[in-house]
Parts: C-alpha cells; sequence; structure tokens
C-alpha cells in the first residue's frame, strides 16, 4: 500500500504558482491522481478554474504533457489523441514498449453539463482513457452560478435565494450513475478526504482497459462560502452525511467504500456553508426535511445496489 | 523582462516551458496569518502535505521540515488536519509591509 | 498506374482518403457528405486503410478529436457539411489557433433555416474568418485532386493551418463523373510522410498546449497564427505546379477562361463554373467577347492576382452562392469589389446571389447576365449592384 511519505518524494506533475483560491479542493485532487500512474501522462483539461488559473501565458503549472481546445469537448479531445496513439502503435511510429496514459479532466460545469454528450460519446466509443471530473458544484470559474451538480436549496448566482425562492429548485444530477449506466469497466465517486480512496480509485481507473470515470466532490471556499481552513472537514462531512457516498461500480457491481458507522444530520455539512444560510430561516424548514429525506433515499438505494 | 514579439512565440500557442509557475510566488497573497510549524511536534504524518493546495510544503530527505512562505496562501488547511497531540503547525498573526511602508 | 474510374464527388474524396490512409479519420454522417464517411468506415472494416476510424457523437466532437489527433502527431482528416460544419464552428477557429494541419472535405449545402439538404456555400462562407485555408472545386476530378493537394499545404512548415476542400452539394458530391485516378504509391508519394510539429507524443517535452493568454499574449499569438495562412500562397503555388508536373494537372489561384480579350467577365466558383463555361462558348460563338473567372482558393484570397485579371475589364458580374445579409454584397462580391479599390481603372462592378439551397442555375441566367454586362460596359453604369438569379419575384 501507497505511503504518503513516499508519494511526496514523487515529481509533482502539478506544481506550486497556480492561482487558484486560497483552500481550493483541486490540487489536492491532482496531487493524488497524478501520482496515481508513472507512466508517461498526456492529459485534455476542459475550459474552467483547473485550466484557466494553471496556465496564464507564459506560466504553466503543468510539468507533464496538457491540452486544452475547448470548454464542453475535454472527453472528445483526449479520444482523438488516443485514438491517434492506437493508430501509430498499429503504423509502428510510437515504440512498442512506449506506454502512455490518456487523462481527460474537467469540472462540473465541463462534465455534467457542457461536456456530457462528449463525454457519453467517448466513454460509449470504449477509448481507453481515465477521465476525471472534480465537482465543486457550481461553475466557479465564472463567478459561481448554478450547475446542475448543485445541490437542491443552495443559492447560486443563477439560483439566487430570494424572497420568492429558497435558491436552486432541483436535485443535482446524479453523474456517475449516468456513466455507470454507459456499462463502462469502472466508475467511481471519492473525495480529497481520504486520499488512499482517491489514490486507490485513480490508480485502479488508469489500469482499467477502456473507459473509468472518477467523480470527486471538490470543496470550493469562494463559491461554498465558508471558513477556508475548512474544507477537508467539509470534506469528511459529505461523507459521514451520505451526501458525498464514496463508492465504485466495477463491471456492473457497486461497491460502497465507506459507511460512516453514525451517519450524520445533513445540517452538519449545510450550516458552514454560506450557500445554504437562508435554509435555516424558519421558513425553509420543509426544504431542510426534504433535503435529509432525499439523502437518505439515495443513500439507501445505493446500499440496495450493493447487496444485489 | 520585455515580452516576446509575435515573431519570437512558438507556433500554435503552445508553451515548452513546463512548470515554470514556480516563479509566480503566491505567498504574496497571504493577508494577516500564517501556519508556523512546531518541529517537535510532528509525527511525520504528512496529512499537510498531502492536504495543501498550495505546494507549500517543504519536504526534505523524507521528512516535513516546515513551510515554504514562497507559496502559502495562509489558507491554515494545514493546521486544522494536523492531526498530532499538540499541533505541529499553528496560525500566526503576520504584520505584512505595504508599499510605503504601513502594516496590515 | 493512373486509371480512369466513374465515381461521384464523395466516393472520390473516399478514393483519396484510402490512398492517403491519414492516421486519424475522425467524421460524423451528414448529408450531402454521409458517404464518405460510410466509404471510408467500410475501408477500415476491410483493412484496406490503417489509420483509426473514429465515429463520434456529434462533428463537434468530430473536430475536437480531430483536434486531440493532431496535437499528438498525426495525419488527421474530417469530412462534413451544412450544419455539421456550423456546429463544428468554435472548433474550427480553435484548429486553425493551434496551427494544426487538418483536412476537412466539406460537401458544400446550404444553412437552415428553413432546413435544406442541398448545395450551396452557405457553409463555408460563414466559416471564412475561422482561419482555415478554402479551396473549391469545379467538379469530380478538382475535388480529389485539391484534396491530395490539401494536405502538402496545410502541412509545409511555413503554413501548418487547416485546410477545407469544398465540393458543392449533391451537384458534385452525387455526380458521377469519369476521372483519372492516380496510382496510390505515386499519390502516397506526392502527399509524403507526416512531419509533425511539437506532438503531445513528445512526452518528454511536457508541454502546455492551448495554455489562456490575457491581453498581454492574445494580439501576439494571434498574429502569429494570421503568418501561417498569409504564407500560404507560395506553397499553394508550388504545389499545384507539382501536382501538374507530376499527374498532368497543374492548378493555381484561379482558373482563367477565355478572358484573354474578355471586355466582360462573370465571376463565379465551384460547379457553376461548368455551366457558366457552356455558356460563354455560346456567347463567344456570337461574337461577344467574354470571360469567365473561376476562383479556386478564397483563403487566403488572392486579391491582387485576381484584380490584376479583372482590372481591364468594362464590366464584372460576380455571382455568390450564398448571402451575407445585411453586408454589402456577398462574401466573393466584396473581396473582389475591395481588391478592385486600389486601381485607379476599375471595371463597374456587380453581384448576383444565385443557387441557394441547390436552385439551379443554366445557360439562359448566365446569358442574362452577360446581357446586363454588356450594358454596364457600354454606358459605364451600374444601375443595381445587387440581383438574384431564378428567384421568384
Amino acid at each position: 500500500m501507497a505511503k504518503l511519505k513516499d508519494l511526496a518524494s514523487m515529481e509533482d506533475r502539478l506544481v506550486a504558482g497556480h492561482g487558484l483560491c486560497l483552500g481550493c479542493g483541486i490540487p489536492l485532487i491532482f496531487k493524488m491522481v497524478l501520482r496515481a500512474t508513472e507512466d508517461p501522462l498526456i492529459i485534455a483539461n476542459a475550459t474552467g478554474c483547473l485550466e484557466v488559473c494553471t496556465t496564464i501565458f507564459p506560466r504553466t503549472s503543468w510539468n507533464v504533457t496538457w491540452i486544452h481546445s475547448a470548454f464542453e469537448n475535454a472527453a472528445a479531445t483526449i479520444a482523438g489523441v488516443e485514438a491517434m496513439y492506437k493508430s501509430l502503435k498499429r503504423k509502428g511510429r510510437i515504440p512498442k514498449d512506449k506506454k502512455i496514459k490518456f487523462l481527460g479532466v474537467g469540472g462540473d460545469g465541463g462534465t455534467y453539463d457542457i461536456g456530457l454528450q462528449a463525454l457519453s460519446g467517448a466513454v460509449e466509443r470504449g477509448h481507453d482513457i481515465v477521465y476525471v471530473c472534480y465537482d465543486n458544484n457550481a461553475y466557479a470559474n465564472t463567478g459561481g452560478q448554478r450547475s446542475s451538480a448543485t445541490p437542491f436549496g443552495a443559492s447560486a448566482t443563477t439560483s439566487p435565494e430570494g424572497s420568492q425562492s429558497p435558491g436552486k429548485l432541483q436535485w443535482r444530477k446524479d453523474l456517475t450513475k449516468i456513466l455507470v449506466a454507459h456499462n463502462i469497466p469502472y466508475a467511481a465517486q471519492s473525495s480529497p478526504h481520504r486520499w488512499q480512496d482517491l489514490y486507490n480509485k485513480a490508480k485502479k481507473a488508469f489500469e482499467t482497459e477502456g473507459p473509468a470515470f472518477l467523480n470527486v466532490l471538490c470543496f470550493c471556499p469562494t463559491e461554498w462560502k465558508y471558513d477556508e481552513s475548512q474544507g477537508i472537514r467539509l470534506a469528511q462531512l459529505a461523507a459521514d452525511t451520505c451526501i458525498w457516498p464514496l463508492y465504485e461500480v466495477e463491471s456492473g457491481k457497486y461497491k460502497v467504500n465507506y459507511k460512516p458507522k453514525e451517519k450524520k444530520p445533513v445540517l452538519e455539512w449545510l450550516k458552514p456553508q454560506g450557500r445554504f444560510r437562508h435554509l435555516f430561516k424558519e421558513e425553509n424548514a420543509p426544504i431542510l426535511e426534504e433535503f435529509q429525506k432525499q439523502v437518505d433515499r439515495d443513500w439507501e438505494e445505493l446500499l440496495k445496489l450493493e447487496s444485489f | 523582462m520585455s515580452k516576446e514579439t509575435w515573431k519570437e512565440l512558438t507556433i500554435g500557442t503552445i508553451n515548452l516551458d513546463a512548470g515554470n509557475s514556480v516563479k509566480n510566488l503566491t505567498g504574496t497573497w497571504r493577508s494577516g496569518k500564517k501556519p508556523e510549524f512546531i518541529e517537535e511536534n510532528c509525527i511525520q504524518c504528512f496529512f499537510c502535505w498531502l492536504y495543501c493546495p498550495h505546494f507549500a510544503i517543504l519536504v526534505k530527505d523524507g521528512e516535513v521540515k516546515g513551510i515554504n512562505y514562497d507559496y502559502c496562501t495562509g489558507c491554515g488547511i494545514c493546521s486544522v488536519e494536523c492531526p498530532s497531540k499538540e499541533k505541529s503547525i499553528v496560525m500566526v498573526k503576520e504584520e505584512i509591509e505595504l508599499a510605503g511602508g504601513s502594516k496590515k | 498506374m493512373s486509371t480512369l474510374k466513374t465515381l461521384n464527388g464523395n466516393q472520390t474524396i473516399a478514393e483519396a482518403v484510402r490512398q492517403i490512409d491519414p492516421d486519424v479519420v475522425a467524421a460524423y454522417p451528414i448529408t450531402p457528405s454521409t458517404a464518405i464517411v460510410e466509404t471510408i468506415a467500410k475501408f477500415r472494416a476491410d483493412g484496406l486503410i490503417s489509420g483509426e476510424f473514429v465515429c463520434p457523437e456529434s462533428e463537434h466532437s468530430a473536430m475536437s478529436v480531430c483536434i486531440g489527433a493532431a496535437s499528438a502527431g498525426g495525419r488527421v482528416m474530417t469530412a462534413t457539411a451544412s450544419q455539421g460544419l456550423a456546429l463544428m464552428w468554435e472548433m474550427l477557429y480553435i484548429a486553425a489557433g493551434l496551427r494544426l494541419p487538418i483536412v476537412a472535405a466539406i460537401a458544400n449545402r446550404s444553412l437552415s433555416a428553413p432546413i435544406n439538404i442541398h448545395g450551396d456555400h452557405s457553409d463555408t462562407m460563414g466559416a471564412r474568418d475561422s482561419g482555415w485555408i478554402q479551396i473549391y472545386s469545379e467538379g469530380c476530378q478538382e475535388a480529389y485532386d485539391n484534396f491530395i493537394q490539401a494536405f502538402r499545404i496545410a502541412e509545409h512548415l511555413d503554413v501548418r493551418t487547416p485546410v477545407l476542400v469544398g465540393l458543392d452539394g449533391f451537384i458534385i458530391s452525387h455526380s458521377l463523373e469519369v476521372i483519372q485516378v492516380e496510382d496510390d504509391a505515386k499519390v502516397k508519394k506526392f502527399v509524403g510522410e507526416y512531419k509533425p510539429v511539437y506532438p503531445l507524443f513528445d512526452t518528454d517535452r511536457k508541454m502546455t498546449v492551448g495554455p489562456i493568454d490575457f491581453t498581454d499574449y492574445y494580439f501576439e499569438h494571434k498574429r502569429s497564427q494570421i503568418e501561417g495562412i498569409e504564407n500560404a500562397p507560395p506553397v499553394i503555388e508550388a504545389v499545384g505546379k507539382e501536382f501538374g508536373k507530376t499527374f498532368g494537372r497543374e492548378y493555381g489561384f484561379f482558373e482563367e477562361y477565355r478572358m484573354d480579350d474578355a471586355e466582360t467577365c462573370i465571376v463565379v466558383m465551384s460547379s457553376a463554373a461548368g455551366t457558366c463555361k457552356d455558356a460563354i462558348d455560346e456567347l463567344r460563338s456570337e461574337g461577344k467577347k467574354i470571360g469567365l473567372l473561376k476562383p479556386r482558393v478564397f483563403r487566403p484570397f488572392p486579391h491582387q492576382k485576381i484584380a490584376e485579371a479583372l482590372k481591364k475589364t468594362k464590366a464584372v458580374a460576380v455571382l455568390d452562392r450564398s448571402s451575407s445579409p445585411g453586408a454589402f454584397g456577398a462574401p466573393l462580391f466584396t473581396e473582389i469589389r475591395s481588391a478592385l479599390y486600389d486601381y485607379q481603372e476599375r471595371p463597374p462592378i456587380v453581384n448576383y446571389v444565385y443557387g441557394l439551397g441547390g436552385r439551379d442555375i443554366m445557360v439562359e441566367h448566365f446569358k442574362d447576365v452577360a446581357q446586363k454586362l454588356e450594358k454596364i460596359a457600354e454606358t459605364g453604369k451600374v444601375e443595381e449592384w445587387l440581383g438574384y438569379i431564378n428567384l421568384r419575384e
């Protein structure tokens, strides 16, 4: 099993001097993901926080081959790179013993929403790629608009709370299950607070032949509006309240990787975050109740899926 | 540093200078607080290294040695996540000299 | 050995693809270019090509796959038309900005609304500022020849710019023509080996491709991009000549038909030029001094050469198979009118929009235009600078 001490001695593929917000969850996700393979790696990055904040020309935070082309097409772009790899291998223009891994990366905007079609197409075609979504629940790069990953009741700039609205009215899209429905060999949900879970899943994804998908919850102090030192605490709470279950689906078989000994009430996750502050007004009590019920339903459903 | 003319740029918007953002010192973002490393309390769990978003934990010869203030933005995650009995990273006030000599 | 084959436009493109065997073909089927994609898929299934064939879920992804594949370090092509090209629009600019020598065959078709599957140039004209080189074909033979040359032009180290080759939807894409299909090995040799420039597969280099520019670099990168297409004319010319030497059919920026002593001139691109030639022959037999100028390369626009060819005439009609609503004339017209501006002596010039949505243009329509030109040449006056051909008014 990997030890942090050893991982720390590996060369960073994403380096210091990036412009991501203080307390941002993205870099620590990729600190683990990029260590999960030692093969040469090519990354296609969708437009978003990670892309913008790491490549402001003439600086780059990437110490690995990296390409960005647009917002909605990271999966198609990396699929193209992989297709060329297959072709040139067949034609003998890439040495037989040279192994390259292919990684598509996007936020929830570039993955759940505008990039969903390209991702669906790429995994359906069976490209040998890994796709990692860092889900920070909003279009954070453009100032916190709602996405289909934004939780129910959250106030986002395009689903603001107001006297006539309790914030976002819709439940979040379950993207991981959508990927599972593509019958890909490996799909999983993880979170940066459990580094072994994240590291192991990324490793499995890289070792999977064919498409693998990893959905990682990414805390965001700027858009979730909490004290920026509390990111890992919030990630832990998301798992303990079962708002963000850690599970994986290998060839159709569900496995829940973390079951809290005592499931905490969702309030504990919601309370520290400014985007949910309005839910604690008296008139929004039914919203909180509905929130808890939905989380409970989803969790039970997941446990059932595991037991099949 | 004078910037390149268009003729001097690599064709196709490519940056060939991998990882050169280390020249951006994000430590200048700190305002008012900074982590302080207390070596004798450290149990070498590497959580601070793991959870630091800004690659600001100094690791040498397989040991955590302190904070790299060139990059530390003072977010405080390292201190919160430090699991040692007596915290080996604590947040302290930091006076920053502003241009013109005033302090904040 | 060169052989004569009866093929339609789509088949000629597919045939060239088989001969060139690009490393990756990524394309989404759309009328009227579908058969190109189908035929390539079948070639792959039958082992006649060894490159990878990717059939993405949309044209946007098709061009994105092309961009990933070309960046990776190999030869790439696609085919599309109309709405498909429109859906690629965002990625066309990015392909050009990243200086990727992707080649696209476009079976030119109108744009919705109303939806219509037939031929006009609205699709590629809409992409005229995307940074792609644009070459148009009069028939199947030209489509085949242009497509082969496109790789040489796109991949030239001074150019490194994507190229699209237009063939009129249905009129060329679906019409049979007896064409000269060149020897496989000779075509392969003409196109040559692909030379990657900054390929992603050079993973030791750890490049960052497609980073974000702020106000301090965007302008310089754009200017650098413009240089690629500005460098294209001598390359297009040299490749056209070499093609002539190798295969016996030489190409330039445009074709002049009976222009030597022409007093009036019709400018028209692509398949309609063939019909126009018939009209010119008839008019010439009636003693009219009229000629045709058929632009082949629309981007980069050979403004000086075209102006030189037209400056001595007494009246010019530019026929556009697309419209540019609200503009001072359709795309080809504005280019040519602007090109003539620097000349003290220049002919009066008029614009006709024709053939939208596949509407026919016949010999008699060209003859009508010729008659109007004759009047303009006589009086030196343009009464109406814009007209529509074969439109119910």
